[in-house]
């Protein structure tokens, strides 16, 4: 049995929860740091990421979530969740959690009113994934280490480096479960053969 | 590729997002970015927060555009806005300064008495308030993407926020438990719209995020609407009204994602200088009652 955690502090976990479903995964709702010691794989959900990374920071998860990377256990960021986990953000001095080699910029397909869904194709994953993008950043550039997995209208919209996967759309928010699934399927590769970075 | 903006997944996946956090009003630049430095997932811009409004008295109207948008262009967390109850208008004006959530809210004096906005004919989501599951349902019904409470707005009292939050999660339970043939009865009781009620019983519960408004002034109060099974908090009056607006912010924010974590609301409670004085709503005129505003 496989844990996976959804890091609990702000932004829509019951969605990741419900997508991550499978008979041989366990999924936690993490709220303390205690319960990352637990876990296989950890999930950033989608949120506010100014707020989550304060809260980060209040209850001491930035060094226990570095460490979680760095020690190659996969992480899934969507939206909110891929900014704390790039490397650069345009337009701001310092990276969040700075564990994947990509820079993202911030809402960058505009305001709510620009929000939209369309459906994707995405390499390793399928053909028509739903995404809906909601005040969504773009993956503007990536490391050579980096896999790009999809794009919309020239612009990276998911990516893959080793053991960690990111999105700006919401897979959490469709009945499309194949993304997470995917995930899934990385956490249980890992635990057959840690990746190594 | 073709792109849907404005669908209801896009729409009340916004408010998907803003759970579990605190949503502050403001009414300029600077407040906006205390509001987002204290953690705030979006702040609503205003000219007067609440209890400003019920001091003032006359006629309230959506804000000033220059304040909405000095607010937009302060932060980088979403910026929602008011716009009186069906005043299609001010709502098409604020759509097209780029907000991303209006407040069809009672907190404004209405500008029709009969029809709220039909909402769902905007690109842009709509957060309504709502006292009980027939005025939940029926928002929804014309597009709401998000509910609150009504409570009682600028009262800094807690109880009518409390009853109404009690009262939508009791009706939702007892249309989770009805049978096929009872529930078009319940639709008429509550004035409801039935496919909507449908929804709630196949999905188990209601359609969009409900968070609380209306009276919370302290940490304690916002945990308090979270153990009711609230989504997140508004916060009016409360901060901008208190000694240290900063560090109350602060503490709301902490109390609403660490709402069963007693001893630390205890600790972020200390020190924190006067709470917004507050009002007794028995004291209140029937005319000066927010929350009967709207249907």
């Amino acid at each position: 049995m496989m844990n996976i955690g959804v890091l609990a502090l702000q932004g829509a976990v019951r969605e990741h929860v419900r997508a991550l479903e499978a008979p041989d995964v366990q999924v936690t709702v993490v709220k303390k740091v205690e319960q990352l010691n637990e876990l296989d794989g950890l999930v950033f959900p989608g949120g506010e990421s100014t707020t989550m990374r304060r809260l980060i920071n209040l209850y001491g998860f930035y060094e226990p979530l570095k460490q979680f990377a760095a020690e190659g256990k996969p992480v899934f960021g969507t939206c909110a969740g891929a900014i704390l986990m790039a490397k650069e953000i345009a337009g701001q001095a310092e990276p969040h959690l700075s564990v994947m080699d990509m820079t993202v910029e911030r809402n960058a397909f505009g305001r709510q009113r620009e929000s939209f869904e369309a459906y994707l194709p995405m390499k390793n994953v399928g053909e028509d994934i739903e995404a809906v993008f909601i005040r969504a950043p773009i993956i503007r550039s990536v490391g050579e280490n980096v896999t790009v997995l999809a794009e919309y209208d020239g612009s990276i919209v998911a990516a893959q480096q080793g053991p960690f996967v990111a999105c700006s759309f919401h897979p959490e928010l469709t009945d499309d479960d194949r993304f997470h699934q995917y995930f899934v399927e990385v956490v249980r590769q890992s635990l057959k053969e840690p990746v190594a970075q | 590729m073709e792109k849907r903006t404005g669908t209801d997944r896009v729409k009340r996946g916004m408010a998907e997002m803003q759970k579990g956090g605190v949503i502050m009003d403001v009414i300029n630049a600077e407040q906006a970015k205390i509001a987002e430095e204290a953690g705030a997932v979006a702040v609503m811009a205003l000219e007067r927060v609440p209890s400003d409004i019920r001091a003032a008295g006359g006629v309230a109207r959506m804000a000033d555009p220059t304040i909405v948008e000095e607010v937009r262009d302060a932060v980088s967390i979403p910026v929602m806005a008011k716009a009186r109850i069906g005043h299609i208008v001010e709502a098409r004006l604020l759509e097209a300064l780029g907000v991303d959530y209006i407040d069809e809210s009672e907190v404004l004096t209405p500008a029709d008495e009969v029809f709220h906005l039909n909402k769902s004919e905007y690109t842009v989501p709509f957060v309504c308030g709502a006292k009980d599951l027939g005025e939940a349902t029926r928002r929804i019904g014309e597009g709401a993407s998000m509910l609150r409470t009504k409570g009682e707005p600028g009262t800094g009292n807690i109880v009518e926020a409390v009853r109404h939050q009690r009262l939508i999660q009791a009706q939702v339970r007892k249309v989770l438990s009805m049978s096929d043939d009872e529930l078009m009865t319940e639709a008429k009781n509550l004035g409801a719209p039935f496919h909507v009620l449908q929804d709630i019983r196949e999905t188990g519960r209601l359609p969009v995020v409900n968070f609380a408004a209306g009276g919370i002034a302290t940490p304690a109060d916002a945990a308090l609407m979270m153990h009711l099974g609230s989504d997140g908090v508004f916060v009016g009056s409360g901060i901008f009204k208190s000694d240290n607006p900063a560090k109350f912010g602060r503490a709301i924010v902490e109390a609403t994602t660490h709402y069963d974590d007693f001893k630390l609301i205890a600790e972020l409670s200390k020190d924190l200088g006067t709470a917004m004085k507050g009002i007794e709503i028995s004291t209140l005129e029937p005319k000066d009652r927010m929350q009967d505003r709207g249907w």
